[in-house]
């Protein structure tokens, strides 16, 4: 050994090395799939980049609050999908998930129509991080997760 | 750390921890799976189904604290030849792949009725999929070696490679917008009322105990082969010679 390294602290140098090299590697690898990689747009990236009309995508963000109009027939739900920055109409014929509640996340399957409004193929509810008992549900979501944070101190 | 370099005095160590982590870990869990049908209260939005957070979350860390000490050991090897570090990385591999498998099947039942699909390809699920693969890849892979009884590292190597996964699986629901939620607990704070993380946090130490354990009984498992198949050569040696005599 002319480095005057003993063997095991060369070997140490060279995985450490290779593992620096392989998540590099790997995290190039996930900023080129950032786009690819995301399951749905939001209404700021259809806003930004509008689709093509009929192309399908898949639209996700909030449900507006006060927006959930359901039409006479009965089966068609009429909605606001926004996600702070940009609002998307949203028409939906079929049956609803349970989760699918307003001030709550959805991920819309479907495509834009002449008209600027989503057609929706498929719905799919997103739950969100917060876990909360029944008795805390008259609160607003804000207060809510003040009582967890509190009781949680 | 060279203290338990001594398989003598790994064994001596093992054989009252292995019997004792498996029982602490049954009597955690189960008290936990008790206090989830039974006493948790049912979750604002998603009503009974949230029950499910006590197997799934517990599950899913160890799935991945599994592949961690794959890696971990597979450095250890391959740095300063610990001669457990083979053994133990081989022992956490099928409890890794169980628990795994576990958090797949738990997450799809709960997917159905809070998302509405059994499954989707977003970042968080795919990336998950791919660590069962990896998984069984390690497991072909070991086995395949250890049958030819081959002194060869590649083991562990492939242990260290899979590693890069683990982040990902982590960062997947941060960097990419997908259908699974983000973490509810980060270094911040909780986003769960304590009912829920209390249990959620006994689950995960009654499933460490059960994966301790069971590591624990597999290496001895997988040193008794080793010694067995040592005095084995001995006794083929020893006849060989006196026949040569």
């Amino acid at each position: 050994m002319s480095t005057g390294l003993k063997p095991k602290h060369q070997r140490l140098v060279l995985v450490i090395v290779a593992l620096v090299v392989l998540l590099g590697a790997g995290a190039l690898a996930a900023y080129a799939l950032r786009n690819q990689a995301s399951y749905f747009y939001v209404p700021a990236d259809i806003a930004a980049n509008p689709p093509e009309v009929g192309q399908d995508i898949r639209l996700g963000g909030m449900v507006e609050m006060g927006s959930i109009n359901t039409a006479d027939d009965g089966v068609t739900v009429h909605f606001v999908v926004g996600d702070g920055a940009a609002r998307v109409p949203v028409t939906y014929a079929g049956i609803v998930p349970d989760l699918f509640v307003e001030g709550s996340g959805v991920v819309a399957e479907g495509a834009m129509n002449a008209e600027g409004t989503f057609v929706a193929s498929n719905l799919l509810a997103k739950h969100d991080e917060n876990y909360m008992p029944r008795e805390l549900e008259g609160m607003t979501m804000e207060e809510a997760r003040e009582t967890v944070a509190e009781t949680y101190e | 750390m060279h203290g338990f370099a001594n398989p003598a005095r790994f064994l001596r160590i093992a054989k009252w921890l292995t019997p004792l982590c498996l029982l602490a870990g049954l009597v955690i869990f189960g008290a936990v799976i008790v206090y989830g049908l039974f006493y948790a209260p049912p979750e604002r939005l998603q009503g009974e189904t949230a029950r499910i957070l006590f197997i799934h979350v517990p599950t899913v860390w160890f799935g991945m604290a599994g592949w961690t000490t794959i890696a971990l050991a597979s450095l250890a090897e391959l740095v300063w030849r610990h001669p457990l570090a083979a053994l133990a990385a081989r022992a956490a591999a099928v409890p890794g792949a169980v628990f795994t498998t576990l958090g797949l099947l738990t997450g799809s039942i709960w997917g159905r009725p809070a998302w509405g699909t059994w499954w989707v390809w977003d970042g968080r699920l795919t990336s998950f999929l791919v660590l069962l693969f990896l998984y069984l890849g390690y497991i072909a892979l070991a086995g395949a070696l250890d049958r030819e009884g081959s002194n060869s590292r590649v083991a562990a190597i492939f242990g260290l490679v899979g590693a890069v996964n683990i982040p990902i699986i982590h960062y997947s629901v941060i960097w990419w917008n997908s259908l699974h939620q983000p973490p509810s607990i980060s270094t911040s704070g909780s986003a769960m009322a304590p009912e829920y993380l209390w249990g959620m946090l006994g689950g995960a130490l009654g499933i460490s105990l059960l994966f301790g354990g069971v590591v624990l009984a597999r290496m001895r498992m997988l040193l008794a082969n080793v010694q067995a198949e040592a005095r084995l050569r001995r006794k083929a040696m020893g006849a060989a010679e006196g026949l040569a005599s």
